[in-house]
């Protein structure tokens, strides 16, 4: 009986835990496939019925949401393939090289605000011309990218044992050599948790595009955000929006929990 | 236990000498690998530290030229009665946006680390939270707080509760802001602490069985003394990420209902982007940035500690 009840009380807190998450998720998935009038409905209706992918047509011939795919794909693209070239070499870098106090830097960086960094970044641009260009985003993307996998890379290359390299290197091989085809392909794991990371925490920000993006470089969360504000509030649309905006980043999270786990434990601090 | 051991222990300490032939190695050579980054991370991010740090100690509107005042920033936000406030609302905020995700998530974490079906799955469900798109989930969260049509009052008339102001009303503002909190982040604390369950050795659990100890006791006096060290990694975590917190509040109240929830960040960002009063924004970026270093020293001290005694 005790057995029992103890289940009950085991699956009652399994539920509790995970219907939150559901609740949200599949709110935002109703609103997205109802017509305005079911939306709008009290009592909520909360199967649609008949579903409708008007909200969906709406939100790509209503707006520019495929410039805005475009543009997020162009920053959070170029941010992290930057971060990744700059970034590995660096974790390696200080990693072997013992640099602690580049270490340390990189950590503080982690958490300061991103907020901090975008006033004089936004006056720099100002003074360049890039206000409102991609390339100003992706230069302030890399705020977010290198730190992340610099400090991811410093725990996988530290891994690493010595002694292949050093094995390498009396065979004639160079310190770049050692680093090519040793250190690099046995770190691997650390540059795929290292890429997907910066990948979600680039694709999620938001602040940056809206302060240095211009109506034709917004990124996609600014600009949903946007069209909150500056146009008629209708939740179909909006919601398939929002939905469309997080789907790639969850689908990562679903087809790559583990590396996810394993790097958050390695890297730890959110982005923000 | 010591926590030598923790995977998670580079999170907050500096990268310990891997190898016991380090100091053998240490040569400029491997400085080149490190020199794209060094000059990106100065360009990007030393660089706007410093010049945060010059522009707080001058009378700078976007537009106008900058002009010395020295520490004239600092003593004017001092005096400010809405600063002050946004302090104290980050303050609350942050307190109950580090505690409550603690004990849901270490909570969360005792249950994930038993077997059960469909616990992959499930605990995936869970993590979803703190991967979606912060804005995208707000504007969710924002349709579900209307105070007529929304879908949470509708939910809690079902079991009997009268409809909430959420947002609407200055007293419940931050409550449900760190509502909205502790949904994204709870599922960061449940996988750091899971990480700590997942090292538990089983002799401890055994023996205290054939003492008699129940469920309580054990997890009282043998699981919580030896996952607190990831208790802690997470508390800190937590607590960099609270003060930092900007995009749900910005996109949910952008610091209503009057300046009822405006946070630091946000009394920030309105300085900056909305008034323009770059010298005084920047004043408050270093406020912060004292803030931030300061706590996670703090913190970093107590998790030292806490090493010893567990």
């Amino acid at each position: 009986m005790t057995r029992l009840l103890k289940r009950i009380g085991f699956w009652a807190s399994v539920f509790v835990l995970v219907s939150p998450a559901v609740l949200v998720f599949l709110w935002m998935i109703s609103l997205s496939f109802k017509n305005e009038l079911d939306n709008t409905a009290f009592p909520p209706v909360f199967i649609p019925n008949p579903p409708t992918l008007k909200n969906y047509v709406d939100v790509f011939e209503k707006n520019d949401f495929a410039l805005y795919l475009w543009n997020s794909i162009l920053v959070t693209g170029g941010a992290v393939l930057i971060g990744l070239a700059v970034g590995v070499p660096a974790g390696y870098g200080i990693a072997r090289g013992k640099a602690t106090k580049f270490a340390i830097l990189i950590l503080v960086a982690r958490m300061t605000p991103a907020l901090s960094y975008l006033i004089p970044l936004f006056l720099l641009f100002q003074i360049t011309g890039l206000v409102g260009t991609i390339t100003a985003l992706v230069i302030t993307h890399l705020v977010i990218t290198i730190p992340i996998i610099v400090w991811i890379m410093i725990g996988y290359f530290e891994n690493v044992p010595m002694e292949l390299e050093d094995a390498a290197r009396i065979d004639g091989a160079t310190t770049w050599q050692a680093f090519r085809h040793v250190a690099l392909p046995l770190a691997r794991p650390g540059i795929v948790v290292g890429g997907i990371l910066a990948f979600i925490f680039s694709w999620n920000n938001f602040i940056f595009s809206v302060v240095l993006g211009g109506k034709a470089s917004r990124t996609l969360p600014s600009a949903v955000y946007n069209s909150l504000t500056f146009e008629q509030i209708s939740w179909g649309p909006l919601a398939a929006a929002a939905l469309l905006v997080t789907l790639p980043v969850l689908l990562v999270t679903v087809l790559a929990q583990r590396e996810i786990v394993a790097g958050l434990s390695a890297g730890g601090l959110k982005d923000g | 236990m010591t926590a030598t051991s923790l995977p998670t222990a580079t999170i907050t300490t500096s990268p310990q000498p891997a190898s016991a032939h380090a100091s053998a190695d240490f040569t400029p050579r491997y400085w080149l690998f490190a020199a794209p980054a060094v000059l990106v991370v100065a360009a990007v991010i030393v660089f706007p530290w410093l010049f945060t740090l010059y522009m707080s100690s001058q009378d700078w509107k976007i537009g106008g030229g900058p002009e010395f005042v020295g520490l004239h920033n600092f003593r004017e936000l001092f005096n400010d009665a809405r600063f002050i406030e946004s302090m104290g609302h980050t303050a609350y905020f942050t307190i109950l946006a580090v505690v409550l995700p603690i004990v849901f998530g270490t909570a969360a974490a005792l249950v994930f680390h038993r077997e059960f079906p469909f616990r992959g799955l499930l605990r995936t469900i869970f993590v979803m939270p703190m991967m979606a798109t912060p804005v995208a989930v707000a504007l969710v969260w924002t349709m579900m707080f209307h105070p007529q049509l929304g879908v949470l009052n509708y939910l809690l008339s079902l079991v009997g509760i009268g409809p909430q102001p959420w947002v609407y009303s200055p007293n419940a503002v931050i409550p449900t802001l760190i509502l909205v909190e502790v949904w994204h982040w709870t599922p960061l604390v449940m996988l750091i602490v899971l990480g700590g369950l997942a090292g538990l050795p089983a002799e401890p659990y055994e023996s205290a069985l054939i003492d008699g100890a129940n469920d309580w006791h054990m997890f009282r006096h043998i699981t919580l003394p030896l996952v607190w060290p990831f208790i802690m990694v997470a508390i800190v975590i937590r607590t960099i990420d609270a003060l930092k917190a900007f995009d749900t509040i910005f996109v949910i109240t952008q610091g209503g209902p009057g300046t009822a929830s405006e946070t630091l960040n946000i009394f920030l960002y309105l300085q900056a982007f909305q008034f323009y009063k770059i010298g005084y924004a920047s004043a408050v970026v270093v406020i912060f940035f004292v803030i931030i270093i300061m706590l996670s020293l703090l913190l970093l001290y107590a998790r030292q500690k806490s090493k010893w005694n567990a």
